[in-house]
């Protein structure tokens, strides 16, 4: 072997990069927004185009409590990693489950509100195009929430058995930028379908 | 030295085993030499498969009302053509090799996330069984199978159940779809390893420009590719679910997946070109025996390039009558476009100017990029102005307006990279002999096929016609283009016998043979596993000049 691998010896100043996992989950979201933006676009595209009722005007309701429930969670996640840093692991534990409750009380809202399209006034995926983009666009985002809630509940589960602690705090935040990310979808989603949208 | 030592112990280790457990390490690898080993295998699989299909379709135009094959097949040839080339072919060989030279450039270990990287190669390889699965499955497994065949833009439409029975296009659909995802972890990984991963002393503005295209190339994937996603959602939604996103008839638009498509469609051509890009600056410097000319700006010219790429995607519609307004903003940005990529061009020129230029087979590959790569920019720019655009669009002008970039360009440059790297892949040297005879006979039969190809384009041919009438003043042109096809498959066959005959007896090449100056060659050939013994620190853009000239290191310019 030739001279060449003596490596040079220059001691770097602090040499430290971002933690990848923070990195990793920010292109993540990137990539999401993209596919996101794609069905925003085609919701907004088709407002108004649908060729034969329900409307939106005469079917959608206003979730006001569910959507405070899905933003406060927001709230919560950021208070539980806050107390997961500190080495507060009770309170860490009590604000996530908080946490899970208001994103499964979200879920029950859409749930509740499916049903009601459904049964009362036959709106289905395939009804019109007000149904083709609207449950695509809310399902894409129930989705993600419920992935949201998986992740969030097996963190809970390692949580109860003793395994979560201070050590975990940067990957546990990493989850909680899912989370805003999530709820932060839901703010446009909010405005395109029961605010622009009708 | 000891590391050299261990490779070889470890080579014999695995020469002991028995295959099923070479087989089981390959399969279950997270290492990341393995894994750009293995996208770089399926892509020449693919891209074999692809060849013989594009040689099907020049059969069949090679003279006029010819049947070498039927019309039905005849679309399923250029619809598999098409995907098979841009997904399964270009996109896992730029990914491959991206995973293989990222992390040892930069001097990292492995990439950021190795069981991510080996599950985003298990997708797209799933992804393309699933695109082929359809010759068998597409109609049920009845064996009465049924390639996609509504072209690779796959236009409402043709797409709806009516027009597409069966399950072939929910085959492309699924592929694209499942292919995608493993596209968006790979560029997840890249940027993570990129931007976590740099050993002490990298600085972004230290990388190799290898490293830097590969970064831009991965964001452009993160916002590209996942548009086509949700296009693919809706498109099976339309299809299983009864849903009207682009059903014309329940007041959905067709041209609504024509903007989404080439919204990904569009900068999709530059997620292809700019590791090429990336291998073209790695290699005309080296064989230059000069610095790169102007490396910021062509970071900076990268960066516009894929930024500029994002608002140009309706150049592909201006037939289907938008406004005025909006052909004029298109035109505009298709134009804008040429500037970076001008500066990337003289650059490079910048570069080989009073070098000492070394004709070695990467460098001939590289220089027939740079004067291939600027004709096709030129027929683009023709292109891109919407009046001109308007007689040519659909024509067999643009098919060689695009094989010009994709061929002329990036198979050009992948193929220097082949050259370049083979031997710290493989520990050998590709042979020179067949290297020659493959870059001159490729170099013909590419010049017979695409310039040719300009001319019956231009004399009204169409693309995707089944065949033509005789006396149009087509007829000698595609015999030629024909003729040139199988100049290029031979080229192809030469080069894969290169690639066999040279693993297995080419002369050893050592750890730096082309006395380059990037991290990879500091290592042994082919690298241990863990890459570095002890990480190396940095202190110039050339580390490897650093340590060979200790009189005269790069870091005291910078």
């Amino acid at each position: 072997m030739s001279a060449i691998t003596t490596p040079i010896t220059q001691a770097p100043e602090a040499w430290s990069l971002t933690y990848r996992g923070k990195v990793a989950m920010a292109c993540l979201i990137i990539a999401e927004s993209a596919i996101f933006t794609i069905f925003v676009v085609a919701y907004l595209f088709y407002v108004g185009k649908s060729l034969t009722g329900p409307t939106p005007r005469e079917v959608l309701e206003t979730p006001i409590f569910y959507t405070i429930c899905l933003l406060s969670s927001s709230l919560t996640i950021h208070v539980a990693s806050g107390f997961l840093e500190r080495g507060k692991r009770g309170s860490f534990l009590g604000f996530w489950l908080l946490t899970i409750v208001l994103g499964a009380l979200f879920i029950y809202g859409t749930a509740q509100e499916w049903h009601r399209l459904i049964y009362e006034h036959g709106l289905t995926i395939s009804t019109n195009l007000f149904g083709t983009t609207y449950y695509s666009l809310v399902g894409l985002h129930a989705t993600h929430v419920t992935v949201g809630l998986l992740m969030l509940t097996v963190v809970l589960l390692f949580g109860l058995s003793g395994h979560v602690g201070r050590e975990q705090s940067a990957r546990v935040d990493v989850l909680s930028m899912y989370w805003h990310f999530v709820d932060a979808v839901w703010v446009v989603v909010f405005t395109v379908v029961y605010v622009l949208g009708r | 030295m000891s590391s050299d030592a261990m490779a070889i112990q470890t080579a014999e280790v695995r020469g002991a085993q028995p295959w099923v457990q070479t087989l089981h390490e390959w399969v279950t690898t997270v290492d990341h030499k393995r894994l750009g080993i293995l996208y770089v295998l399926l892509a020449l699989i693919f891209l074999i498969i692809g060849g013989i299909e594009a040689t099907i379709i020049r059969i069949q135009l090679m003279r006029p009302h010819n049947d070498f094959v039927s019309p039905q097949v005849f679309n399923r040839m250029f619809t598999m053509h098409g995907t098979t080339m841009i997904f399964f072919v270009i996109m896992p060989v730029m990914f491959g090799f991206a995973n293989y030279l990222v992390p040892l450039m930069i001097g990292a270990r492995d990439m950021a996330f190795p069981r991510l990287n080996a599950f985003s190669f298990w997708l797209t390889a799933f992804g393309a069984c699933l695109l082929y699965f359809s010759l068998i499955g597409g109609s049920g497994l009845y064996g009465a199978g049924n390639a996609p065949d509504v072209g690779w833009w796959a236009y409402a439409p043709l797409t709806s159940r009516a027009f597409s029975p069966g399950h072939s296009s929910d085959y492309w659909t699924i592929a694209l779809l499942v292919s995608g995802f493993g596209s968006v972890g790979a560029g997840i990984n890249i940027i993570g390893t990129i931007l976590c991963m740099r050993c002490p002393g990298m600085k972004l503005g230290r990388m190799p420009l290898l490293a830097w295209l590969n970064l831009v190339m991965a964001g452009l994937v993160l916002i590209t590719i996942t548009p086509l996603s949700a296009a693919q959602i809706m498109l099976l939604v339309d299809r299983y679910l009864g849903g009207h996103f682009f059903d014309t008839q329940a007041g959905g638009s067709a041209a609504l997946w024509m903007h989404f498509f080439w919204i990904f469609g569009h900068p999709e051509v530059y997620i292809l070109v700019i590791p090429a890009f990336a291998f073209v600056s790695e290699i005309i410097p080296v064989f230059s025996r000069k610095p790169i000319f102007g490396y910021p700006v062509m970071v900076g010219a990268t960066v516009a390039i894929a930024f500029v790429s994002l608002s140009v995607w309706a150049h592909h519609m201006f037939s289907i009558g938008m406004s005025s307004y909006s052909n004029s903003f298109f035109v505009l940005t298709t134009m804008v476009i040429a500037v970076p990529t001008g500066i990337k061009i003289f650059n490079w020129l910048g570069t080989m100017w009073g070098g000492k230029i070394q004709f070695k087979i990467p460098m001939l590959f590289c220089i027939g990029f740079l004067f291939q790569f600027l004709i096709a920019g030129l027929t683009g720019i023709m292109q891109g102005a919407a009046p001109f655009d308007w007689q040519l669009t659909g024509s067999y002008f643009v098919v060689a307006h695009f094989h010009y970039v994709i061929v002329g360009g990036i198979v050009f440059a992948l193929f220097a990279a082949f050259y370049y790297w083979f031997p710290k892949i493989t520990g050998r040297m590709l042979n020179e002999t067949l290297g020659k005879l493959h870059f001159w006979l490729f170099l013909i039969g590419f010049h017979l096929t695409f310039d040719t190809m300009h001319i019956p384009g231009m004399l009204g041919m169409p693309r995707r016609i089944y065949t033509y009438e005789p006396g149009r003043g087509w007829d000698t042109w595609n015999l030629i283009v024909t003729i040139g096809a199988f100049i290029q498959g031979v080229a192809i066959l030469v080069f894969v016998a290169n690639l066999v005959f040279s693993y297995f007896s080419g002369p050893k090449a050592g750890n730096d043979p082309w006395d380059a100056w990037t991290l990879e060659w500091s290592v042994s050939s082919p690298p241990p596993a863990y890459n570095f013994a002890s990480i190396p620190t940095v202190a110039s853009r050339r580390p490897l000049w650093d340590r060979k000239h200790p009189e005269d290191p790069d870091s005291r310019y910078e």
